[in-house]
């Protein structure tokens, strides 16, 4: 237990206790808000996406499976929970129909296509945001990892499958809203999704899977398995002639990963209130590189202070200066594979420790 | 006389490139066994071959009379018994010289036995006596990255050891070490030969002769002489092909 929040962990949970603590009261309990609504909205937003991060670092950063596109299991558990926010709507649509979701209607379906049977019961959707991604990333590991693809290869077909997924979600036929998404959400399990209240909810729910998904990474990472990782990860046929069938690690990793991105996905559309192809594009996908590389690959803590210090930067330079985004993120990220090769986190642990040790000879000096 | 390695009639080629032309090999339980050849004379294919890394176009390969090693994978030939040690020396960089050896225990490889696994005090005192053996027992905690060359080789041995094979196959271990370590070495492999089976690919000569045990010269994929070093050294074409250099 000890070993599972080590100080760097520690100092991390007790930054997140306190915004958790903070934000919510801040807007529901004090007098003239001083936290405003759409800053509840945003950081449950990037929890999420620090989520997700965790989910990446814990692929790539203890196995050195460089994953270009899990912004696709991130989605999938996104469309699985906007597919239970649709059929929620009920009657409430434009055109009213108890069963059809708008878009349905529109495009005269004459019933539910099968697989959006079930999704009417949260439990059923809750289940789906982590077994669709991770049956996808079973599948496609199972294939890909037992032909021995890796390194860049590997990196580029996880591309290729985003993006193919991008391109099948923008046809209408497929069934889940063409290019607009799914979006028009009304409620989750009766609670107004527009209501404050409900928004401090789902910020808190995204905190409470935050610490859940770094409990799970980390103890992965601290058992006799998360060095096996490592071996994969530095040696990887020295690992195999210590008779470790190296696939089945890292199918077990990455499906787990995948599955630690659908529930980001799931917790992010209420939040956000849609979800579209676009979620799925593999630029979406690079930048959860960049969030970890930033943060400090292999971390887990690392990965999520990225993910939040970038989405952070998003949201106050697209304000500022909307064109300077996408040179200022490239920037970021190369000088942080310049100067940073640790990370963030990196260069704080290791002033840190200098400081520490610079501090008795301080004393002597007068 | 029976073989736990038995190697008939491989052949074995890469894009047109013929590496291994009609080997035949057989290696007896607890057998010490040294294996030179000039460069591409087949030396590493051969031991992927063994191990199940690559496998043989033509050819039987069997363990233990039993086993068919050209259908087995290099976890799956760890697994039967073979340990295998690649000529650079190949530990895991980023963890400390405990924890490699403590990989290489003999234990359920499975994931999620390996999900769950506790560390016993008896494999705590095995990675011990390990560490003793390859007199790394000073360095247990430190990353085994900021070991030296010849410190790293002897981890790997120490890994190989964990394993409990039956059979070790030993790629150049000499490499890299001192006039000193490289005789240590000599004394370790031949002490384990009786117990263990064991199969060593080397250039360095001194090296063969401090082993003292049968000899087999490779040459273009094939068995050219086999014998002791002096019955091999005498031989004419083993002279030309690769002492005579």
């Amino acid at each position: 237990m000890t070993k599972l929040i080590d100080r760097r962990m520690g100092f991390f949970l007790i930054a997140l206790f306190i915004a958790v603590v903070a934000i919510p009261v801040g807007n529901l309990a004090i007098e003239g808000k001083p936290v405003a609504s759409y800053v509840v909205q945003l950081s449950g937003k990037y929890l999420c996406y620090a989520l997700l991060a965790v989910a990446l670092d814990l692929v790539w950063g203890y196995c050195g499976i460089l994953s270009l596109g899990h912004g696709a299991f991130f989605a999938l558990g996104g469309y699985a929970m906007g597919m239970h926010l649709m059929r929620e709507i009920g009657t409430r649509g434009v055109y009213g129909d108890p069963v059809l979701p708008d878009f349905m209607v529109f495009l005269s379906y004459e019933q539910l296509p099968w697989f959006w049977l079930g999704f009417d019961q949260f439990w059923f959707a809750a289940l789906m945001c982590m077994l669709v991604p991770g049956a996808l990333a079973f599948v496609f590991g199972w294939f890909a990892f037992r032909s021995r693809v890796s390194g860049v290869y590997l990196s580029i077909i996880t591309q290729a499958m985003t993006y193919a997924l991008m391109l099948s979600f923008f046809r209408n036929e497929m069934g889940f809203g063409g290019n607009n998404g799914l979006t028009d959400f009304k409620d989750v399990l009766g609670f107004d999704l527009q209501s404050d209240a409900t928004r401090a909810g789902l910020f808190i729910a995204s905190a409470v899977a935050l610490v859940a998904g770094l409990m799970i990474a980390k103890a992965i990472a601290l058992s006799q398995l998360g060095k096996v990782l490592i071996g994969i990860r530095d040696a990887e046929s020295r690992t195999r002639f210590l008779g470790y069938r190296v696939e089945g690690y890292k199918l077990f990793v990455f499906v787990v990963s995948a599955m630690m991105a659908g529930v980001a996905g799931a917790l992010y559309t209420p939040q956000v209130g849609i979800i579209n192809p676009g979620e799925f594009s593999p630029a979406n996908s690079i930048e959860i590189v960049i969030w970890v590389a930033l943060g400090g690959r292999g971390t887990l803590v690392g990965a999520a202070i990225g993910a939040i210090f970038v989405a952070l930067a998003k949201t106050l330079l697209t304000g500022w200066i909307p064109e300077m985004w996408l040179f200022a993120l490239g920037g970021l990220f190369v000088f942080v594979t310049l100067f940073m090769p640790r990370g963030v986190l990196g260069v704080i642990e290791e002033s840190w420790a200098k400081l520490r040790r610079t501090e008795p000879v301080k004393e002597v000096t007068p | 006389m029976t073989a736990q390695l038995y190697l008939d009639g491989v052949e074995r080629s890469f894009d047109g490139f013929k590496a291994i032309t009609g080997l035949s090999l057989h290696v007896r339980k607890g057998e010490l066994r040294a294996i030179i050849g000039p460069n591409g004379a087949g030396k590493t294919t051969m031991m992927d071959i063994i191990t199940g890394k690559t496998r043989p176009d033509k050819g039987e390969v069997f363990w233990n009379e039993k086993v068919d090693l050209t259908k087995t994978d290099e976890a799956g030939s760890a697994r039967l018994g073979i340990g295998r040690k690649f000529q650079k020396p190949t530990v895991i960089e980023s963890l400390s010289v405990e924890d490699n050896i403590g990989l290489a225990l003999k234990t359920d490889r499975s994931v999620f036995a390996t999900l769950f696994a506790r560390q016993t005090p008896a494999h705590a005192d095995r990675i011990t006596e390990l560490l003793h053996l390859v007199r790394l027992a000073d360095e247990r905690a430190r990353p085994s990255a900021d070991l030296s060359h010849g410190q790293k080789q002897w981890l790997e041995i120490g890994m190989l050891l964990a394993q409990e094979p039956e059979l070790l196959l030993v790629d150049e271990p000499a490499a890299g070490m001192t006039d000193d370590e490289t005789m240590r070495t000599a004394e370790l492999l031949r002490d384990l030969a009786g117990t263990h089976t064991v199969i060593v690919v080397e250039h360095d000569m001194e090296f063969v002769r401090a082993l003292n045990c049968k000899v087999t010269v490779l040459h273009q994929g094939r068995v050219l002489a086999e014998g002791s070093i002096d019955h091999v050294s005498a031989n004419p074409e083993v002279v030309e092909v690769y002492l005579g250099r």
